[in-house]
């Protein structure tokens, strides 16, 4: 029997006190009914002996203290899950917006999901091509990662963030240097999609964006835009990643996973922390916090046994281009690299404006070389990176001294730093360069730097692939 | 299972529970109807706080709790190694065989496999006297280490009966007869409480250094068999890789790997390569000399706290038969902050950064569990155990009290630098900022070992890295012209020092690993050139492309692919690099 509870004590934010109460459980779902009759959800977030604080999902907007009234649901929150979400939009709490019939569930999840044992874990190790040369060739994204892009107020993540789902696939270079495209690339592959707090404006985009290239059929939408009650944005990734989960690992799905914006989700938590008077860590943030994107980015990755995988591209907007803020510095800490965006770089109108050298991609290693990609890969790669970070450092010296000041090899670094953003880093929208073409056009720009400097590369590469 | 205490309060990984007379801190206690592992962190009047080490969804008020009796221990015998444990020593494979893939609740498993049997065989007879700490017998537990099984701490007395032959880890292998007459029995399986370090005869000076085959790590900032070091850094600078490459290559007997609140795919890494690789000072496969304990960042907070403890436990247990024990910890920002997690919902007062005031005593204590001993025994065993802790510190501040905290106890300073990891240079150890307090104690063994020349070459260099800094900042304002040409060598000299001697990748087969001999000789071909260099440079008119475009430059520079018994080849090219030098020298 569930019992209901007219015994609201205070209300504070989004937390409700509930006096007088009964065998209920930690996580515990509660409905609390308003003196007009609607109805609004929570979950209790502490259980003491005759006393629960529960948080709500929805906004505490007319729940009275009096008038209102508490049950307990005795289960945890939980999503019905169904391979029938493909082609579905769903608000942050996952109840459709798209006009189409509620889904009929195979099976219900708790959303909180279980940590991955890592003994049952498969290590990510499949090159996933994006397209995008300095992803591709340089910070290497492979099936199961989890690689973040960090970016700024008013850059061009969401376009980055479309163009890899659009483009992106499994394939692999045989010994000739021909590319094999991965035969589950179209019917096995998926996108869930999580907007966090985004505007309206820029949730339309991916819809619409998914729409016009067919992939909303292969795709799931979670949308909770910025007008959207805060603390349902702390369910929106959960729901987005149990869905993942169901899809991957018992629909054999390779799932792309795109969290957007996780500034807004850590917000959310802070607001809740605050009103719960926890005692902050950096910047009001909570202690927890941490502990808490964990619980989110590790829930990707590949499981041994198990068709698919989940590879995520988690969203971020660094507060005001810090690296070092605890959003983007915890995420850092978590996720296996990150992809950095330079605002300098999209001033002087480059895209993608990646700033490649405080990207990286830690999984890297074990997608490149031989049988992968290519033999030259990792070498042209650190190659470009250790050219690249000279360059700029000349640039910089060049600003003082002026270029005439410059030796003869420093100006060639400088030339090279300019031409690598300028052909390299840069490139369409929608262009979709293969790896051999990104690779061969690390060599076209290494020609411009005198050979004893290519120390990261090995002699018999240089004479293989290097055409004069 | 007897009931006791009401639960009255959740709140995450914290339970609060009445009724609990006579609980004792540390206990362990069984949570509500899912029997759910906790320990009491707090005692206030019946009520204790008990943090539990799995998730607390579903556990309400008035469910009961049931106390143990026992403290968190960790189950000490022959099968340890080859083994990954949760934080709290719990099979990590028998958890997915029970479970699935994913970690569910109230699974328990035991640490020590019970059924298999191993060949125990007794070096001890009859009638004999042992103290604790005495090795009764011994087992083959891998083909590398010979497990000792010691007669437990708090035993001493006449052995009355002893034998050898297959048992499992639960059966008496021993009967001592203690003075008052009382027997004990003595198994192979024995326990110990992970948050009482485990008792030695005496600590002794680290004198010997933990060879890694890291050229940075080694000659420059060298750690000490029995010392304790700390690696923090931002994020993506290395110390995973750097914590790896030194579980993977450093000349210690025995290695305990604790992943603490890392990447899940990271621990799978180590997982899937060490039964692959092989050991550069043995031969044999690195597994067979690895405990390695992971609780990745999303399994529970509580048990990350313990999985620090459960790992030094397990070292100081090899320690005790006299091995040489290396254990890695990445990251104890991760266990500082579960500290603060439970700190934070027990409501104490917060100190620094909300972390709790005892960080720094609990960092200490932990630190302070290394050294190089002598083991408990009538035998004269001497065992080390190192500690090598990762610290993230926010945002690569390391004003922050982790870091703060962890530097005062320990004495090698390895500072990872985002600036170089940016640039790709691997290993990212600034060698400006990074530090060793050993070198005093291991130059004796330099002398002897290597050669007398290696700590003045090793200072030497170090002197030029440090100048480099300098001219740079000349360089940047007023260009390469005004510099001298004694300056300009030392550029050059500093240069080849980070390119060709530092720079090390760790992804290549022959360059990861450096025997210690091999790195002392592309030290002093380095610094060789710089020496011939230092007479001919102040001739009038001296052009320094001339000295750069010589054919031993390039010999020097690669110098590392040189055989690591090529003494003669080293030899030569020392001679090769005078000779050609003093052919610029001008009649």
């Amino acid at each position: 029997m569930q019992k209901e509870y007219k015994t609201i004590k205070s209300i504070a934010g989004p937390l409700v006190m509930i006096e007088g109460v009964e065998d209920i459980k930690f996580e515990e779902l509660v409905d609390i009914t308003t003196a007009s009759g609607e109805v609004r959800a929570g979950k209790v977030l502490e259980a003491k002996e005759g006393m629960a604080i529960v948080q709500m999902f929805e906004d505490t907007q007319g729940v009275g203290a009096s008038g209102s009234k508490a049950r307990f649901l005795g289960k945890t929150l939980q999503l019905g899950v169904s391979r029938d979400m493909l082609g579905r939009i769903f608000d942050g709490r996952g109840r459709p917006i798209d006009g189409g019939s509620e889904i009929i569930p195979e099976d219900k999840i708790d959303i909180n999901g279980n940590p991955l044992n890592p003994n049952a874990r498969d290590y990510p190790d499949d090159f996933y091509q994006t397209g995008v040369s300095t992803i591709d060739a340089l910070n290497t994204l492979v099936r199961g990662q989890k690689l973040p892009i960090f970016s700024g107020a008013g850059l061009p993540h969401a376009q980055l963030a479309a163009q890899i789902a659009r483009q992106a696939k499994v394939i692999k270079v045989d010994d000739e240097g021909t590319i094999q495209e991965d035969a589950g690339n179209e019917e096995n592959f998926a996108v869930v999609f999580a907007a966090m707090g985004v505007t309206f404006e820029e949730a339309e985009y991916f819809t619409n964006e998914f729409k016009k290239t067919g992939a909303i059929e292969r795709s799931v939408l979670y949308i909770n835009t910025a007008d959207d009650p805060v603390v349902e944005r702390i369910a929106t990734p959960r729901m987005a990643l149990t869905t993942a989960e169901y899809l991957a690992f018992e629909k054999g799905m390779h799932v792309l996973v795109i969290l957007t914006d996780l500034t807004n989700y850590c917000e959310a938590l802070r607001e809740v922390s605050a009103a719960r008077k926890e005692v902050p860590g950096r910047r009001g943030y909570p202690g927890y916090l941490y502990t808490d994107l964990a619980t989110l980015y590790e829930r990707a990755g590949r499981v041994q046994g198990k068709e698919g995988s989940i590879t995520q591209i988690p969203i971020l907007t660094m507060p005001e281009d810090d690296i070092t803020h605890p959003i983007p510095d915890l995420t850092g800490y978590i996720t296996e690299g990150q992809i950095v965006l330079a605002r300098d770089l999209h001033k002087q109108g480059i895209y993608p404006n990646i700033n490649v050298l405080p990207s990286l991609s830690r999984l890297k290693d074990k997608g490149i070389g031989k049988g992968k990609t290519r033999e030259d890969h990792s070498g042209v790669m650190n190659q470009l990176f250790a050219a690249y970070a000279r360059g700029k450092e000349v640039r910089e010296l060049a600003v003082i001294l002026g270029e005439a000041a410059l030796s003869e090899a420093d100006l060639k670094f400088l030339k090279f730093a300019n031409e690598f953003e300028q052909r390299y880093v840069q490139q369409g929208e929608y262009e979709d360069r293969d790896i051999i073409k990104s690779l061969t056009l690390g060599w076209e720009l290494l020609k411009i730097l005198p050979k004893n400097e290519l120390k990261r590369v090995k002699p018999e590469h240089i004479e293989k692939y290097m055409q004069s | 299972m007897e009931k006791q205490g009401t639960i009255i309060k959740v709140s995450g990984p914290l339970v609060v529970a009445k009724g609990m007379e006579g609980a004792r801190m540390y206990e362990v206690v069984r949570v509500s109807e899912h029997k759910l592992i906790g320990e009491i962190i707090g005692i206030e009047g019946d009520e204790v706080s008990i943090q539990v080490y799995e998730e607390t969804a579903g556990v309400g008020p008035g469910e009961p709790v049931y106390p143990t009796g026992e403290t968190m221990t960790v189950e000490l015998g022959p099968g340890l190694l080859q083994s990954i444990y949760d934080g709290i020593q719990r099979p990590l494979p028998l958890i997915q065989k029970e479970a699935g893939a994913y970690i569910t609740r109230g699974i328990d498993v035991p640490g020590l496999d019970r059924e298999k049997k191993w060949d125990f065989k007794a070096v001890k007879n009859n009638g004999e006297q042992v103290v604790g700490g005495d090795v009764l017998g011994e087992v083959e537990e891998t083909s590398l280490i010979t497990h000792k099984v010691m007669v437990p701490p708090t035993i001493s007395g006449t052995i009355k009966e002893i034998k050898s032959g297959a048992m499992n880890i639960e059966e008496t292998v021993a009967v001592i007869e203690d003075k008052e007459g009382k027997e004990h029995s003595v198994s192979m399986l024995q326990k110990w409480p992970i948050r009482n370090p485990r008792p030695v005869k005496k600590k002794a000076v680290p004198k010997r250094p933990l060879v890694s085959g890291t050229r940075i790590l080694d000659t420059m900032f060298p750690l000490a068999k029995g010392g304790a070091g700390c690696i923090p850094g931002p994020f993506g600078a290395g110390k995973t890789v750097t914590q790896q490459t030194l579980a993977k290559y450093c000349d210690a007997e025995i290695i305990v790997y604790i992943g603490c609140g890392e990447r899940g795919n990271e621990m799978t890494d180590v997982l899937m390569e060490f039964p692959e690789l092989e050991d550069p000072n043995t031969g044999e496969k690195l597994m067979k000399r690895t405990v390695m304990v992971a609780n990745t960042s999303n399994m529970p907070v509580a048990a990350r706290e313990a999985s620090i403890y459960t790992g030094v436990t397990i070292a100081e247990y090899f320690r005790d038969m006299g091995y040489s024990v290396a254990l890695m910890a990445d990251s104890t920002s991760r266990w500082a902050e579960a500290l603060r997690e439970m700190s934070g919902r027990l409501e104490e007062m917060p100190g620094e950064e909300g972390y709790p005031a005892y960080l720094g005593s609990r960092t200490a204590q932990f630190y302070e569990r290394s050294g190089i001993v002598k083991c408990l025994g009538n035998e004269e065993r001497e065992g080390s155990l190192t500690l090598i802790g990762a610290v993230s510190p926010p945002g690569g501040d390391l004003s922050e009290p982790v870091t703060q905290n962890t530097l005062r106890v320990t004495k090698v300073f390895w500072g990872l630098d985002a600036k170089l990891a940016y640039r790709r240079h691997f290993p990212a150890i600034n060698w400006l900022t990074s530090y060793t307090l050993y070198t005093d104690n291991i130059k004796e063994y330099w002398n002897k070992e290597i050669s007398p020349e290696f700590a003045k070459l090793r200072t030497e260099a170090l002197g030029i890295l440090q100048e480099e800094a300098k001219l740079e900042e000349i360089v940047r304002l007023v260009g390469m012209e005004a510099l001298s040409p004694k300056e300009r060598l030392t550029l050059e000299t500093a240069k080849s020092l980070r390119e060709d001697f530092l720079f090390q990748n760790a992804f290549d087969k022959v360059d990861a690993y450096t025997p210690l001999k091999k790195q002392f000789w592309m030290l002093k071909s380095i610094l060789n050139v710089s020496h011939a260099a230092a007479k001919v440079i102040d001739q009038e008119d001296f052009n320094f492309e001339e000295l750069l475009k010589l054919p031993v430059m390039e010999r020097v520079a690669n110098a590392k692919n040189l055989d690591a018994d090529a003494e003669e080849e080293y030899k030569k090219l020392w001679e090769d690099t005078k000779r050609e030098i003093m052919s610029l020298q001008k009649a």
